[in-house]
């Protein structure tokens, strides 16, 4: 076992953030949320985050560990620290804290509402083949009458808006996630999204720091989107100035 | 009771190299060379203001101007020029989908080049002088 030290920011609703440090006993093989559910039960209930599936399906627990954004039930400890070694727990940047480690996704829940971000897709519309949608190489058979459907890789845990220096800037830039649903669906089958991804706050608005693509735990891989999404619309644009 | 203000320190978060990337730090030193040049575009326009107080006020700028000083100034000016410029082709390459896989390797590329490019410059400049 080792002992380690938790840091982590408190803030109950406008007074200002200050850290609290928790000395843990812990299996370097369990998890950052481990940890912090265990100063949860045995040091102070008064402690608040976010967690649920405990398998990177919900999304739910996002934070910054140590100042990168971690989804905090597939971390283990022996990753980000060391015995006797100190972890530093944060909220996410850019989200209104709601209290300590809990923020408010509701920004981000609406721009993936706006761009009509489907929860679950049909199998024949699996993300990751961009403009060109085509299904995996190996597709089970359907159920007769149906089709398979499937969680999009994204949990929108708003862990690419955390790490995204264009978003700490500018609330209103739609951001990584809502970008990549865009492009997930393709302009192709959606033309009424194009308004959006070639507006001020779409495409156009990413610098091109890749920050999201590095800490998505998933396989969003936003960065990459964003920049096929910008290719779309170039070339959409291209073809209306040349008819 | 919900705080309703955004967790982030705004446009000084853009040069928080904390928990960054490599992508992050292309992302920052590209803000910082463009700032450094823009500041120089000013630095050379007042200097050129020299010229209409007359040749007297110029001379004795040339003459300040040949210390080490504004010899590792100009160097990194040089220095800004190559990364920004190099960076720029990097992200323009992107803008199109071209290399994003490749956007890291780009980036030590880019700054292996800004190196290389400085350093050259340097030995020409301080052996010149």
């Amino acid at each position: 076992m080792w002992k380690i030290t938790y840091r982590i920011r408190r803030q109950k609703g406008d007074e200002a953030s200050h850290y609290d440090t928790f000395q843990v006993e812990v299996d370097p093989e369990e998890y950052v949320l481990d940890g912090i559910e265990k100063i949860w039960a045995f040091e102070d209930r008064s402690l608040t985050f976010r967690h649920a599936c405990h398998h990177s399906t919900c999304g739910a627990c996002g934070m910054r560990v140590n100042g990168v954004e971690k989804l905090t039930c597939i971390t283990k400890i022996k990753d980000v620290t060391q015995d006797g070694g100190t972890l530093t727990v944060d909220p996410l940047r850019n989200f209104p804290v709601v209290s300590d480690l809990v923020v408010d996704l509701g920004p981000l829940y609406r721009k993936m509402e706006a761009v009509h971000a489907p929860p679950v897709h049909p199998l024949s519309m699996t993300p990751w083949e961009g403009e060109d949608i085509r299904p995996p190489k190996e597709v089970p058979t359907p159920p007769e009458g149906g089709e398979y459907i499937r969680l999009p890789d994204c949990l929108e845990c708003g862990i690419c808006i955390s790490a995204c220096p264009v978003a700490a800037s500018d609330p209103d830039y739609l951001g990584p996630a809502p970008l990549a649903a865009i492009q997930i669906q393709g302009l192709e089958g959606h033309p009424e999204l194009l308004a959006l991804a070639d507006s001020q706050q779409g495409v156009w608005r990413c610098h091109s720091a890749f920050e999201c693509s590095a800490v998505c735990p998933s396989s969003v891989d936003p960065g990459w989107r964003i920049m096929d999404l910008r290719r779309q619309v170039t070339a959409r644009r291209l073809k209306t100035i040349i008819g | 009771m919900k705080a309703d203000k955004h967790n982030s320190k705004g446009f000084w978060d853009w040069f928080n190299p904390a928990g960054r990337d490599a992508g992050g730090w292309a992302f920052i030193l590209n803000r910082l060379s463009a700032l450094g040049l823009a500041f120089y575009l000013y630095l050379h326009l007042f200097v050129l203001g020299k010229l209409a107080q007359g040749p007297d006020a110029f001379d004795q700028f040339v003459a300040a101007a040949k210390s080490p000083l504004y010899t590792v100034g100009e160097l990194l000016v040089i220095a800004a020029a190559l990364y920004h410029g190099l960076n720029g082709v990097r992200l323009v390459l992107n803008s199109f989908n071209i290399g994003v896989p490749r956007q890291k390797q780009m980036f030590y590329t880019a700054l292996l080049l800004t190196v290389i490019g400085t350093i050259i410059f340097a030995a020409r400049m301080f052996t010149a002088s």
